[in-house]
Parts: C-alpha cells; structure tokens; sequence
C-alpha cells in the first residue's frame, strides 16, 4: 500500500513534468512534439535520477556517520566541484562537456582527499572525523573558488558560478544516458549494504559480534554515497535538501530498517526533484526558479506535516 | 565423554599501542561445550580485552586464541557470528526499533546480500525469543523495556544467532536481584540443556561462585587465579585482587564473599 502510493507519486511527479511547461503543448501532441522529446522528458527523467541519487546517498551517508542529521553537502564535493568547474573556465576549456566533466574532476578530487584525511592511522575510517574533513575541504575549496572568482573579474567565471547553482537546465538525452549508465553500481552498492547499516546503527563492535564486516561496509557506503553526489553535482549543480530531508520522512512511513528505506528514499528523492523542478520552470515563467529553493518549499512544509502525524500517533 | 573443543585461548599477552605496560599477559582461558566460565577481577584488570582477543578483534603479541581450531583473526566475521553469539556490554540505538527486529539482526550472518528473511529465520527468531521468555514483548518498542527484559532481548538475539558459545559482558549491571538471578539461571539452563558454552564477565563474585563451573580471576592483565569457584575464591585470592578485606563463607558447597567493614579487619 505506502509502495503503490509512492509509485502513484513518482508517476505522478514525471507525468506533470512531461505535461506541464511555459510553453503550451496540447494533450493530443505531447509524444510528437519536439520541446516533450528532447527538453522535457530528458529533463524530468534527470531530475529524478538526480533527486534519486542524492537523497539514497544521504540516507546512507546518515547511517554511516551516526547523525540523522547528515547531508550529501557536508562530504564537501560541492566545493571541488566548483573549484574544477571554475579552473575550466579560467583555461579556457570550452567542450560543451568540459564544465561537468571539470566539476566531477574537483569532486572525485575533494572526495579523495576526505577519505585519506577520514583514515585514522591508516586503516579504520572514523565516520566523526570524515564529516569534519568533509566541512573542512569544502570550506576550503569554495574559498579558493570566490577567490579566483573575485580575482579575475571576468565575466565568464561568474558563469561558472551560475552554473555550479543552476539546477537542471543543462538537461539532455546525453546526460541521462550517462547517468543511467554510471549510477547503477553505487546504488547497487548502496543498497547491497542495507542490512549492514541496520546492524551499524548498535556501533561498531556489536555490528562485528553479528557478523558484520565493519571496515569494508563503511568505506563501500561512504565511497558509493561520494560517487553519486559527484555525479548529481557535475550534471545539476548543488541542490540541497533532499538528500537531507527525504530519508527522514522515508524514516517515518517505513520506518527504520533499510532494506525498505533506501529503495524508498530513492523513490521519493526523483519524485521531488521531478516535482519542484517543474515547479521551477512555471511557478515565474518565463523566468526558472532555482531548482534547490523549491526543493526547501515543497520538501519543508510536507516534512512538518509527517513530523506532526508522526509524533501524534 | 569429552566435550567439544570450543574456545582455547592460550597464554595470550597484548599491549595497546603507545602502552607501557601489558593489557594481558600471559591469559588462558579454555572453554568446552556445556561449561559456564566466569571471568572476574577488578576494573581495568584485562577482562574485555581478553574477550576482544579470544574473538579475533585484537592479535594477541604471543600466544593464540583459536576458535573451533582455528585461530580467532582468521575467521570471517560473518562465519564466527555463526559460531558465537555476543551481548556487548553496551549498544547504541541510534534508530528506534521494535523486539522482534532486533532479535533477527541475530540472523544476519544466515543472509544472503539480497534475499529476504526465510521461514527459517523467523522460526530461529521464534525459538530465540522463547526460551528467553520474551515472545510476548516482540512487538514492544525497545526503549519501552524494562532493564531485565532489554538483557533478555538481547540474550535473545544472541541466541538467533544459533552459536555454539555464548560471551556476556557484565550482563547484570544494575539488574534487580530478581532479574540478576532469572538471568543467570537462563544462562546456566543454556550451559546445561542446550549445551552451550558461556563466558560470562562479571563483577558479581557470589553469582559466578554459585553459577560457573569455573572461574578466571585476573588482576592487572595476569591471571591470579583459575578453575573450580572453591580452589580460587579464597580469601587470600580475593583480598589481595580486589584489594579489600573480606570473609568467606560456604553456601551450599560453593564460596560466598562477604566484604568486611573496615572496623572489621582481622577480627
């Protein structure tokens, strides 16, 4: 039943993103006409395998690092990936793909360096300190960033600016194919690792007693969670939120096991993405919203209302 | 008949590292199917961090701990959690949870990756949560139970786990006497009827006296004393190991300690 209803939503969710759009394209022409098949189905379909993407990750990366208050954002990939998006601009790399591949680049980047600083004497990854390298490198990564961004004064810097906050409108049947092609083995990973978690959320030595293999579960689910953020980063920019607040209301219709909870998170994640990118693109047409601040507006006041209900009963 | 060989850890020292001193030094402790073993001493007397080596957690400097012959650090995680089952001295609940769902994360090491709990689990859950008389609690959230009720929970999952040997970390702190003594009696009937064996740390020196089989008295990371309750509970043993004057009684053939008041001394 809470799965056919979550189905319903996600098909709901693409529907109006197929449907709905500034201009007006009628019923009757929506699987011949141009703007549906190359700008509104690739679009809807990467909002949600981005939304998808970033809300697993947070669900995963929460349980990993022992606070419900986690977010892919605190991973600091976001501010390595602003950083090799600006350093293309700055050398002049011009490629239509040189922008997300640059950004995915400062990402990979930024992740890297997390992990080592995350290793505590060289093996065991302590998940407290990984959070705090992770604020860290991005803080310092976005400085650097602001920093040739308010050195050169160039007008094209300022673009890659936009662009790291510019949401979903570089959406193409490209990137969708790439991302369908590059997601599948961090979400498996991710969620291979369900049961895992379960036994993490008790601590590390009770989750050993049961069987669990402590350090490789921990460094797959931190490596996966990086790996997709990267990608939603390289291809929309930052959008935060979701993969904050979809697991938690996730939490309180499946409840904590996650097993249910990641497929779940999942789900719902593309389906609010889906839904508030279209609300992006029509709420002040012909002008787009940021994509992250609808997020917030529809994903905050449906939280409060599952909190609420939660919490009565 | 002999008994099944399950635990044998041998003259085993270990040293946390940038430590002066050693943690353990020179420990044993040999456990067969059936047997209750009791390990006592003060705080900071080497008692987790034998159970960590006797479980493969930390390599032991010299020495060896094996389990079923096999040294401890060679097992899989996995596979050992098939062989002994563990109630930790202390577990998060990060998330809340209800009875029955903590009692088949004892089934983990039975999984596959992507399947789903068979019949089989359910009816391992079923028996688990039986013989610690908590079934009708299954559907209680945890943070609802009672203290006696959480230990026999987690006992319970433990027990999910289908082990050949049992180890409980101080399972009874701050336990009444009623539930302090359903616990020991679960576990003595688990040694006897179901032919576990258990390793129990304790600091309760009158229950391990009357409960165990034997006992493994250690003091600063050396073993002050081992085998049947009467030959190492002495009042000599436990006076200089606990460092406190105290009397000895026998009760129903079993030592009991009785810690003197101070005015008392040499009376």
């Amino acid at each position: 039943m809470r799965w056919l209803g979550l189905m319903v939503v996600v098909v709901l969710a693409l529907a109006l993103a197929v449907v709905l759009g500034p201009a007006h394209v009628s019923l009757a022409d929506l699987t011949t006409s141009d703007i549906v098949r190359s700008l509104r189905l690739p679009r809807a379909l990467l909002a949600f395998l981005v939304g998808g993407s970033l809300a697993l990750a947070g669900a995963g990366l929460q349980a990993l690092v022992r606070n419900p208050l986690a977010d892919p954002s605190l991973l600091g990939l976001s501010g390595g990936a602003g950083l090799g998006a600006v350093l293309a601009i700055a050398l002049h790399l011009n490629s239509p793909w040189a922008l997300p591949l640059a950004a995915f680049a400062g990402a990979l980047g930024a992740m890297a360096l997390v992990y080592r600083l995350g290793l505590v004497g060289g093996a065991e990854l302590d998940p407290r300190i990984l959070i705090l390298a992770g604020v860290a490198v991005g803080a310092f990564t976005a400085a650097v960033t602001t920093a040739l961004v308010s050195l050169s004064g160039a007008a094209e810097l300022r673009n890659a600016f936009l662009w790291l906050w510019g949401g979903l409108s570089g959406a193409s049947w490209d990137s969708v194919l790439l991302l369908c092609v590059y997601a599948p083995l961090p979400v498996a990973v991710l969620l291979a690792a369900a049961r895992p978690l379960d036994l993490l959320a008790l601590g590390e030595e009770p989750a050993r007693h049961l069987g669990a293999d402590v350090e490789a579960v921990k460094r797959r689910v931190y490596l996966a969670a990086s790996l997709l953020t990267a990608a939603a980063v390289a291809v929309s920019g930052v959008i935060g939120f979701v993969g904050l607040v979809v697991p938690h209301a996730m939490r309180l219709l499946w409840g904590h096991r996650h097993r249910p909870l990641l497929p779940a998170a999942f789900l719902g994640g593309g389906a609010l993405l889906a839904l508030s990118d279209t609300v992006a693109r029509v709420a002040v047409a012909p002008r787009e919203l940021p994509v992250g601040i609808v997020t917030a507006l529809i994903g905050v006041p449906v939280f409060v209302l599952l909190l609420r209900r939660w919490t009565a009963s | 008949m002999d008994r099944e060989l399950i635990l044998d850890v041998r003259a085993v020292s270990y040293r946390y590292p940038e430590t002066a001193r050693d943690a353990l030094a020179g420990v044993s402790l040999v456990a067969r199917a059936g047997e209750v073993h009791a390990v006592l001493g003060p705080n900071g007397s080497g008692k987790t961090t034998l159970l960590r080596v006797a479980l493969g957690l930390a390599r032991p400097a010299t020495g060896s701990a094996a389990i079923l012959g096999q040294p401890a650090a060679a097992w899989s995680r996995r596979d050992l959690a098939r062989i002994v089952g563990v109630v930790p001295q202390r577990e998060d609940h990060l998330f809340p949870q209800r009875v029955r769902e903590t009692v088949l994360l004892g089934r983990y090491p039975y999984l596959s990756v992507w399947g789903a709990e068979r019949p089989e689990d359910q009816a391992a859950v079923d028996r688990a949560l039986a013989r610690c008389d908590v079934s009708s609690l299954a559907t209680r959230w945890i943070w609802t139970l009672s203290g006696g009720e959480y230990q026999r929970v987690r006992l319970a999952r433990a027990l999910a786990q289908e082990p050949k040997l049992l180890v409980l970390d101080e399972p009874t702190a701050s336990l009444d006497v009623r539930h302090e003594m359903e616990l020991f009696e679960l576990v003595r009937a688990l040694a006897d009827q179901d032919g576990l064996a258990v390793v129990l740390i304790t600091h309760h020196v009158n229950l391990a006296a009357r409960f165990a089989d034997r006992v493994l008295l250690l003091a600063d990371g050396r073993t002050a004393g081992d085998g049947a309750p009467a030959d190492v509970l002495t009042r000599e043993t436990v006076e200089r190991v606990f460092a406190w004057p105290v009397s000895i009684a026998s009760f129903d053939g079993r030592p009991q300690m009785i810690p003197l008041r101070k005015q008392e001394e040499h009376s």
